[in-house]
């Protein structure tokens, strides 16, 4: 046994020895593959262009969309090990978890000493503030409400204009099965796709001013227009391939790739993700909002922010500062295929698809999406999305409509 | 007759290991292009190594890191339960089995239920986002299955040997040392086989206790090679094969004692 | 002597036995506290203030239909699981032991796919069971069925929400894919034990006449009996706490039937942020665990002091 301590000893010495750099700057994020990957290394190289005496340790976790990260982030937070500065989802993700716990420090200084309270759009900011402090620099914007189409079955079934009305849009679903394709491809084995589809459905049904307003306890879940969205998701879910619950939303993307289903409702990463499969953008794939919601953008956005007690607290607002300048936007956002959080950036630098996004983002209404952490605490839209997925599975409105509002009331929000 | 009946089922078999093995195979050799659900059976059109390239560049660095991680925590523990599984087969104390079954147990609990605490326990003894750190929670948690290999193993060995060496005059180490250890090979083999495949392949504990990159053991590079959204099936699934190497070799390597250790070490359950 | 080895012995095994009682007892102590309080957000756990509500969350969690499910789907799986890999590392054993040219490379070959992450394995079986859209565009393995005629074979696999009483259908490729990544290992265990059993006591047997059949059922396997055992303690807390795997390969699926109380936890805990109830499965799970291992561990203990 002496021998083993001794084994142990001499072993933990060897293994114990770290070099603790001084001027350091830990971000952590979930970025790790893909051209995410890519545009968070060129932020990094940009800012060492500035700032070469800092050493950027990427505490990057992969996996589900964040999921891995978030909950490694959060068993850090919670043995007050936070890093310097986090990568999270504008809004309630951000305030409901890590701000009225305590664990953040306001930045509105930031804002206010560069003067750029007025280069981001005004409903980004509110949610990511609490009691009037800003606690967060957007970095990019990603549009949930989206319909992406295959160009080539859309002149087959005759789609001269894109569909605005529901009426419209299962009209050209319905052509699409008749010639044999599938109508609208749905991949939800994680699924989180099937809610956001849903919700969108939602805004569409609710309009973005009530549905923005259901965030804030100012209308009630108990609204016809919720359960008539039930209803039309289940009027869809005629027109969407049976193995659904097989595929993820990549591989629903590419069954429009491959010229077997007619379109796919997805943010707009598979927009990126088509690219990388070679399609182009207007020529071999067409997009427009989804159905009823052309006023509205629906919206994700990975922000980053300062937790209290970060150990390089300088370095810390010299990174979130940098955040927020046109070029970092400029920077990562072509490589990661979303539109900068600024609405003064240079637009050139985009393709086509990004551009109209680019433009619905200064012009339209933003409403915060509820699948990706901005509209509701975490608890609630787990809950919502086991809800969704079980309705897809019985698709009894009635029902589904009763446990949203249980949810709703459990989370407490108005459901008289 | 007969041996054509056992080569048949030997091959039957082989087909169902060999089928996800073939999937995995062409699909490391694809461009991203050709990897679908409705590609998978399909050779690569175009033979890419792209897969193979990209995952080893990634996941260099980290390999080190598991080696680091791996080989220590797996010799530790292999000493500690060859140790335990002497006393718990050959000292003999009053409530020594309640104690095994005790330790036993140990091994059944959901991880994820005791990963708040543990981190607090880490960060309480500084070795929080450490390799060592890592070392400790593979050998504590190794604990119970390398006790119970090495005292099946041990109980295997007449009791009569040890007296006769402490008669000799021959203390408790020497004993050790001499007696039991120089027979030890295949009971090691099986504990290091076995926690060697364990702790090279674990995730959980290495995603949450290791939080800077330059400390990851590969495992969670392999995961982090999926981006949040868009995963490149050709890098992940290259990434997995030479990730479960440096395991075969240690298959291989230590193959022929494998068997002959189980046999020696789990014939008594 | 024998007094000073006792010492020394203790002590030796002291180390482990605090290690164990900190890292195992210590934490599951938190976590049953955990499950008894109110610590159902992430603000209450950084809080920290303890508020006891008894059994709440235990009951929740027996009302939870979902919760219900996975404890049906861990029964099943755990079933099947256990006699499938069982079974085909039997027969994996007794082929290969017969020594024929070549069953070296059959023996590595079955032991191979335990080397491989079970999250690539996972996704590699989600794509060979992915039914594709019925009836007109089968995939994977329905798409093999097509092209060999066996069309009434072709069903939903993972993604069908039938069920035979509580039985989901569904988990039979989970199933599959498991046994798959551990009969290997099972045979290696059973390959052990076969080669143990001394030639004499065959011998003897074939002499009185007995066919290889009666042999096999008669002599080898009651020897086999404690390889069996520790077959099933080590297949038995895998499939309990399996995870990955099923995480990788089909998520909690359509209505949950391939949910299980691992992926409920995860989700609870690192999604939903409702440690308390998270906790509270943790806790079902060990208990269910201890109702397994117990009994064998009181019936070991007793086998040696005959």
């Amino acid at each position: 046994m002496k021998r083993v301590i001794i084994v142990l000893a001499v072993l933990f010495a060897a293994f114990s020895v770290f070099a603790a750099s001084e001027n350091a700057l830990e971000i952590f994020s979930w970025w790790t593959g893909g051209g995410e990957e890519e545009g968070l290394l060129a932020l990094f190289d940009l800012f060492h262009t500035y700032y070469p005496d800092i050493e950027i340790i990427n505490a990057a976790v992969a996996g589900g969309a964040g999921t891995n990260a978030k909950a490694v982030l959060k068993t850090r937070m919670l043995g007050g090990n936070p890093p310097d500065s986090f990568q999270v989802h504008a809004g309630m993700e951000l305030t409901d978890t890590y701000v009225i716990p305590g664990l953040m420090e306001p930045i509105t200084f930031i804002y206010k000493e560069l003067g750029i309270l007025d280069k981001f759009p005004k409903d980004l900011l509110d949610i990511v503030s609490y009691k009037g402090e800003i606690y967060s620099v957007p970095v990019n914007v990603h549009r949930a409400n989206v319909v992406f189409y295959n160009k080539k079955i859309a002149e087959e079934i005759g789609m001269k204009k894109e569909p605005t009305t529901w009426a419209e849009f299962l009209m050209y679903l319905d052509k699409a099965q008749q010639k044999g394709y599938i109508g609208l491809s749905l991949g939800d084995k994680n699924k989180w796709t099937s809610l956001h589809l849903f919700e969108s459905i939602m805004l569409a049904e609710l309009g973005p001013e009530k549905y923005n307003k259901l965030w804030k306890g100012e209308t009630s879940f108990n609204d016809p227009a919720i359960k008539h969205a039930l209803s039309v998701m289940k009027d869809l879910l005629k027109y969407v391939n049976s193995d659904h619950s097989a595929l993820t939303w990549q591989d629903a993307t590419r069954l429009v790739f491959e010229g077997k289903a007619f379109c796919n409702v997805m943010g707009d990463w598979a927009e990126g993700y088509l690219k990388t499969l070679g399609w182009r953008p207007g020529v071999e794939f067409g997009w427009f909002a989804v159905p009823g919601t052309q006023n509205a953008f629906m919206l994700v956005s990975d922000t980053f922010g300062l937790p209290k007690n970060a150990p390089h607290r300088e370095n810390a607002i010299k990174w979130l500062k940098f955040l927020t300048t046109v070029e970092a936007q400029d920077t990562f956002n072509p490589i990661k295929g979303s539109i900068p959080a600024r609405i003064d950036a240079d637009k050139s630098k985009y393709d086509v698809y990004l551009q109209w996004s680019m433009n619905d983002f200064s012009t339209k209404s933003i409403c915060p999406s509820i699948i990706h952490g901005s509209a509701a605490p975490e608890a609630f839209s787990t809950a919502l999305m086991d809800a969704i997925n079980k309705f897809v599975t019985e698709q009894d409105v009635n029902k589904a409509f009763k446990e949203i509002l249980w949810i709703a009331e459990d989370n407490g929000y108005v459901t008289d | 007759m007969k041996k054509i009946f056992t080569y048949f089922f030997l091959i039957l078999i082989s087909l169902y290991i060999l089928v996800p093995l073939y999937v995995l195979l062409a699909t490391t050799f694809k461009p991203l292009q050709e990897i679908g659900i409705s590609d998978m059976w399909k050779l690569p059109k175009d033979w890419s190594l792209s897969g193979f390239i990209k995952a080893f560049q990634k996941l260099g660095p980290n390999l080190k890191n598991s080696f680091y991680l791996t080989i220590p925590a797996t010799i530790i523990s292999a000493f500690i339960g060859s140790i335990n599984g002497y006393v718990f087969s050959k000292v003999k104390f009053k409530y020594a089995n309640l104690i095994f079954a005790i330790i036993l147990f140990g091994m059944f609990i959901p991880y994820q239920s005791i990963l708040f605490p543990l981190i607090r326990f880490l960060q309480s003894i500084k070795l929080y986002g450490t390799i060592s750190g890592l070392i400790l929670v593979h050998v504590v948690y190794g604990i119970p299955i390398t006790t119970l290999i090495f005292r099946n193993y041990y109980s295997e060995v007449p009791n009569e040997l040890v007296e006769a060496s402490y008669m000799d005059g021959a203390g408790f180490f020497k004993t050790y040392t001499k007696v039991l250890f120089p027979i030890s090979i295949p009971a090691f083999v099986v504990v290091i086989i076995w926690q060697f495949t364990n702790i090279w392949n674990e995730f959980l504990f290495a995603v949450t206790v290791t939080s800077s990159p330059d400390k990851q053991p590969v495992t969670v590079a392999l995961v982090n090679l999926a981006g949040s959204q868009v995963v490149e099936w050709n890098v992940q699934m290259a990434g997995a094969l030479l990730t479960a190497l440096p395991t075969l070799v240690v298959y291989v390597l230590l193959g022929k004692y494998f068997i002959r250790g189980l046999l020696a070490g789990s014939v008594k359950g | 002597m024998r007094k000073k080895n006792l010492v020394i012995g203790i002590s030796v095994v002291a180390p482990s036995i605090i290690a164990i009682a900190i890292f195992v007892y210590g934490f599951i102590t938190w976590t049953l506290r955990v499950s008894f309080s109110n610590w159902n957000s992430f603000s209450a756990l950084l809080r920290g203030e303890y508020k006891f509500v008894g059994l709440r969350n235990y009951i929740r969690l027996f009302q939870d239909t979902r919760f219900q499910t996975d404890l049906w789907n861990t029964l099943f799986f755990t079933l099947f699981f256990l006699f499938g890999t069982i079974a085909l590392g039997i027969i994996m054993a007794i082929l290969v032991d017969k020594g024929l040219k070549g069953s070296r490379l059959f023996q590595n070959l079955f032991l191979f796919p335990m080397a491989i992450s079970f999250v690539v394995t996972g996704t590699v079986w989600s794509w060979i069971f992915a039914p594709g859209n019925l009836p007109n565009n089968p995939q994977g393995l329905n798409l093999l069925f097509q092209k060999l005629g066996l069309d009434n074979l072709m069903w939903g696999w993972y993604t069908s929400t039938d069920s035979l009483g509580h039985f989901n259908l569904a988990l039979i490729p989970v199933i599959i894919a498991a046994v798959w990544q551990l009969s290997g290992y099972t045979m290696a265990m059973y390959l052990a034990g076969l080669r143990g059993i001394p030639n004499d006591i065959i011998e003897a047997a074939k002499v009185d006449g007995a066919s290889e059949w009666k042999i096999f059922w008669r002599v080898k396997m009651p020897l086999l009996t404690p390889i069996t055992l520790s077959a099933l303690i080590i297949l038995g807390h895998i499939s309990l706490k399996i995870f990955d795997l099923v995480f990788a390969m089909t998520g909690s699926g359509p209505n949950f039937v391939t949910d299980v109380p691992a992926i409920y936890m995860f989700e609870l805990t690192f999604r939903s942020n409702r440690y308390a109830m998270g906790s509270a499965i943790a806790i079902i799970m060990l208990l269910f665990v201890a109702i397994v291992i117990v009994p064998y561990l009181f019936s070991s203990m007793r086998g040696e002091k005959r």
